[in-house]
């Protein structure tokens, strides 16, 4: 089960590994996808922290992680071919974390709540 | 894709052996050598053309652009507005086209007397129209006076033995203020735009610390606005001894109607290729003279100028000055155009020029408002921002009406901009336009709006008259060709 | 009133349909106790006054004496077609060139100007143009900081001394720790800047030919900048490319440099412009705009501004610079100016100046009392020392009809009763002469 945060990062934990992207709706809203920079490995990192950033042909955003935990991988494979994101936002990660607060997935959106929020905008 | 229409550059032109110059002759002989090593193996591979050649090209190409001088151009916060012919003509008199910057390494003062004179009109008309103490017309363009502000600011806290972290802008702000604070070192606040689109004052309250070294504004804001609130803000602000720093991309406006130093702001910019008329160049050279109140004069930067005796002199800026941000005067040659445009203004005409450019905003905005999304209802000042959220969902963005407008010979708005709008389109119209060219601007977004109503996929063809429409963005990065390749 | 076309009657009716009494209606929003009643400046003058007051400004202004004149800022030839060009108001009042299909005048001839800039250097990419030669070394000096993610630049004593403090400026406020290494005898002092490379150095900047006018080769102190993964930036005199071996040659890792020199005038120091190129690993490291070829819908090439991602108005406060307006205009001068010279003109105007220089320099090394103080491997500039001070030397030949260089004494007490001289082109061998005669006379 995919959790989100209103940056329009998702996260989805099994047991203590916590697998981060970015929405369909953040990526249709950036539009092409051409850069990406990664966190680094090992990093201990904060939610709400901007760990990564991602680049468009007409936008630029940070990532925010949406939970703390030490950077375990990163998914390199973007670096070459960011454009994937374009393809499939929901089925490629950024990278993941060791869980070091597992309780903060609680004030994390669900998926109907994400819908919600983003028909908002 | 294949490649349809291909475009001829200089270098295609190229014929080995053909010249476009005549140099002086070599009226001496010498022996002299250099070492081979510090030669050059093979030369640069200029285009070889002659000078018909260049001339055909290059006028060619020139005729691909629009221009005040051909369109109207209402780009919102870029202050389009015509460039007075005498300008050009003072500005190529010998006297001041020829002037050897290093006089003033020489100390040769008396030999420019009259540009240091104009230099000194112009300093003098900024504090005048601005309520400032002192300016400097060193920074050669507005982003450039922005980092020389907060340079200024950031000295002014080191000098009390403070080092601040903050910068606070507000999410409606240009990117160069942001982008600015990271150059100074900072960390940037960014406070969300309350309903009317104002700087939210409770939030900037609560946000408010001794950590934050200055508040950016711009006023009025992008979106055209003034903020009601400005004193209050500029108080809230001083109470916690940060500056604040007022962003004059704006001054079109406000001429003769409102002063930035006597509300209290602290640091000013000006961008000259907008309030004061000079050309826009194609995206440059501008210049960004940055006026001080008093707190702040002891920082201003190297090279200024004083009058002892009747004589102008050079001054280097003191022990506070923060140093060299540009060799010399700055863009001294587009600091000059400003000072004439002011001279045939003067205070009258000045005053007339914010007045009129308010009033071609409004008009403009009363004929639209029907017909596009209003984000912030009421009255603007030079600019106003309209939004095609409506029509976006019908299938026609922003983006669509600015395309089709220039095939009717219209530039299009600043689209996308500020970023708090969605579908933005924001429209300067300028003073110098009259009412008849406005009112066929309105008449040709009306139309858009009624072609979006019956044909919306249709706009995905526009513009159909200049030879080219809608570039593909990613494959000009994903394929990136960005010089000549032999 | 002066460019505003508004009748009274249309005045009214605007007024009408905005619903509004009169004119100063107009600044409701602005609070009334904040307002003035108007600015206490002088009313405006009718054109042909403002001319004739103008004209009176610029005759106080000294432009008859002969230029030996240099330091980063030339009095080379202007042709009549660079201005004829760079005029017309369709480059003279166009905006930045965001809507492609409106500029594709401007984005094809800055897309041009990028590739003479690569030619020039033999480097990958550039820029489409900074303010100034300063300013692009300062710029360049925090791409250095960026791309090596190191904290310390070292600046070479034989840059232009005002270039140097304008990156001082710039390196201070962000904390970045710098040492300028002083020359000796005019030159590269080779040993001092080879043993201060190491690990935690950015980049090294240097200058080429330098200030002094000397010139040098700096491949074996770049390759020792590489062992250590740290960047070469050299700042260069455009002009001397057409004889000196190029940057990319060296290994250069960064080029910047100052473009008056190509077709504009001095104008009293600006506009002139900076350009800057690099390697095309780095290029999402360069500040300001950069114009590429691509397709449009039909498949028609077209020019656009490209990587915008790394600019202001996108990326904000983590922009590459906040660089937003450049020097477009005097960089299509110099586009201009260089499709003119073409590849052989190129050469030849550097050998002009080498060959006067070199002559000028044989014809005052004859004379008593003046002494050459780099006396090899100069390119258009070099050092003269004479027995008077710097100050009474340059006064004496200002009577006599010349600007006889630049006073070193001004800018370093060491300098002691040094001048700098500059030959370009349009001296003949006549001025040459006389400049020759006339210091004979004032020692």
């Amino acid at each position: 089960m995919k959790k989100y945060n209103e940056e329009h990062e998702w996260v989805e934990v099994n047991g203590d590994i916590a697998t981060v992207g970015i929405s369909a709706y953040a990526v249709e809203q950036l539009g092409d996808i051409t850069f990406l920079e990664l966190p680094e490995m090992d990093a201990e990192v904060s939610m709400g922290d901007s760990v990564a950033f991602i680049e468009s042909v007409k936008a630029a955003s940070d990532i925010y992680t949406p939970i703390s935990g030490d950077v375990c991988e990163i998914n390199e494979a973007l670096l070459d071919t960011p454009e994937v994101l374009n393809e499939d936002a929901q089925g490629n990660f950024i990278f993941k974390l060791k869980v070091s607060n597992a309780d903060e997935l609680d004030s994390l959106m669900s998926e109907d709540a994400y819908k919600n929020f983003v028909d908002s905008l | 894709m294949s490649v349809n229409m291909k475009i001829k550059t200089i270098f295609d032109k190229s014929q080995n052996g053909r010249k476009g110059i005549t140099l002086p002759p070599l009226d001496v002989s010498v022996d002299t050598k250099i070492n081979s090593s510090l030669l050059r193996e093979e030369k640069a591979r200029l285009p070889e053309v002659s000078e018909f050649d260049v001339i055909r090209h290059f006028t060619n190409l020139s005729n691909k652009n629009m221009s005040i001088d051909k369109n109207f151009y209402p780009l919102g916060s870029c202050t389009m507005k015509y460039n007075p012919k005498i300008v050009e003509r003072i500005a190529n008199l010998d006297g001041f086209l020829n002037l050897h910057p290093h006089v003033v390494t020489n100390n040769f003062s008396e030999d420019v007397q009259g540009s240091l004179e104009t230099i000194d009109l112009l300093e003098k008309n900024l504090c005048e129209i601005t309520g400032m103490s002192a300016f400097t017309t060193t920074p050669q363009a507005g982003a450039h006076g922005e980092m020389l502000g907060i340079m200024m600011i950031d000295k002014y806290h080191k000098s009390k033995g403070e080092k601040r972290k903050y910068i606070i802008v507000p999410d409606s702000s240009h990117g160069t203020n942001p982008a600015t604070a990271a150059m100074v070192g900072y960390e940037v606040i960014t406070i969300k735009s309350d309903e009317n689109g104002a700087i939210d004052f409770e939030t900037f309250k609560k946000k408010m610390n001794r950590d934050v070294a200055a508040v950016m504004l711009t006023v009025p804001n992008t979106l055209g606005m003034y903020n009601k609130r400005i004193k209050e803000l500029c108080d809230v602000a001083h109470e916690y001894d940060a500056l604040m720093y007022y962003d004059g991309a704006n001054m079109n406006a406000i001429m003769g109607v409102v002063r930035p130093g006597d509300i209290g702001f602290d640091v000013i910019h000006i961008n000259v290729h907008k309030t004061f008329a000079t050309p826009h160049g194609g995206g440059g050279p501008g210049s960004g003279p940055v006026g001080v109140n008093d707190k702040l004069k002891e920082f201003l930067p190297d090279l200024g100028i004083k009058k002892e005796n009747g004589k102008y002199e050079f001054t280097s800026g003191g022990f506070n000055s923060i140093g060299k941000i540009s060799p010399f005067f700055g863009n001294y040659g587009i600091s000059l155009r400003a000072i004439t445009y002011m001279t045939v203004l003067g205070s009258n005409g000045m005053k007339n020029a914010s007045t009129k450019a308010v009033l071609n905003a409004n008009y403009l905005r009363v004929r639209l408002k029907d017909y596009f999304d209003v984000p912030y209802a009421g009255m603007c000042m030079h600019e106003c921002v309209l939004s095609a959220k409506t029509l976006a969902k019908k299938g026609v963005s922003a983006m669509d009406i600015a395309k089709y407008l220039l095939d009717f010979g219209l530039h299009s708005p600043t689209v996308y901009f500020p970023l708090i709008v969605k579908e933005a389109i924001m429209i300067e119209p300028t003073e110098t336009e009259n009412k008849e060219t406005i009112d066929y601007f309105c008449d040709t977004m009306i139309n858009a709006v009624k072609l979006a109503d019956e044909n919306p996929e249709e706009f995905a063809n526009y513009p159909k008259t200049l030879g080219v429409c809608r570039p593909d963005d990613t494959r000009a990065i994903k394929e990136l060709d960005v010089k000549f390749k032999y | 009133m002066p460019y505003t076309p508004h009748t009274n009657e249309q005045i009214r009716e605007m007024l009408d349909l905005i619903g509004l009494d009169k004119e100063s209606d107009l600044f409701s929003s602005v609070p009334k106790e904040l307002q003035i009643s108007g600015i206490n400046l002088p009313e405006g003058l009718d054109e042909f006054s403002t001319f004739e007051k103008f004209k009176a400004i610029a005759a106080k202004n000294v432009t008859n004496k002969t230029l030996f004149m240099g330091g980063g800022y030339y009095d080379h030839i202007v042709p009549s077609a660079v201005d004829a060009l760079a005029g017309r108001s369709e480059f003279y009042t166009s905006y930045t060139p965001y809507q492609a299909e409106a500029s594709q005048g401007t984005l094809q001839v800055l897309y041009e100007y990028q590739s003479m800039i690569c030619e020039l250097s033999g480097l990958d990419v550039s820029n489409a143009s900074m303010y100034d030669g300063a300013s692009a070394l300062a710029e360049s000096a925090l791409m250095a900081v960026r791309i090596t993610k190191r904290n310390k630049i070292l600046i070479d004593g034989g840059i232009n001394p005002t270039y140097i403090k304008v990156v001082q400026t710039y390196l201070s406020f962000r904390d970045i720790e710098f040492e300028v290494i002083d020359v000796e005898n005019f030159k590269t002092n080779r040993q001092s800047v080879l043993d201060k490379i190491d690990e935690s150095v950015a980049g090294y900047l240097f200058q080429n030919p330098n200030f002094f006018g000397t010139i040098d080769d700096f491949t074996d102190i770049i390759e020792k900048l590489h062992v250590h993964k740290a960047l070469a930036v050299v700042s260069a005199y455009p002009i001397s490319l057409g004889m000196l071996k190029d940057p990319a040659s060296m290994g250069a890792d960064i080029f910047c440099a100052d473009g008056q020199c190509l077709g504009n005038y001095l104008n009293f120091g600006g506009p002139s412009f900076g350009m800057i190129a690099t390697k095309e690993a780095y290029i999402r490291n360069l500040p300001g705009r950069i114009i590429g070829r691509t397709l449009d819908k039909d498949g028609n090439e077209i020019f656009v501004l490209t990587m915008q991602a790394r600019e202001q108005h996108i990326r904000r406060h983590r922009a590459t610079s906040n660089i937003c307006s450049n020097q477009n205009l005097v960089a299509v001068r110099s586009t201009i100016f260089m499709s003119l010279l073409g590849k052989d003109g190129l050469a030849d105007m550097a050998n002009l100046c080498f060959s006067k220089a070199s002559y000028l320099k044989e014809q005052l090394s004859n004379i008593d009392g003046v002494e050459i103080l780099n006396k090899e491997n100069t390119f258009n500039e070099f050092v003269i020392s004479t027995p008077l001070s710097s100050d009474d030397f340059l006064d004496r030949l200002r009577e006599k009809g010349f600007y006889a260089g630049i006073n070193l004494a001004n800018i370093d007490d060491s300098f002691k009763n040094q001048i700098l001289v500059s030959v370009t082109e349009k001296r003949t061998k006549e001025q040459m002469d006389a400049f020759v005669s006339s210091i004979g006379d004032v020692l």
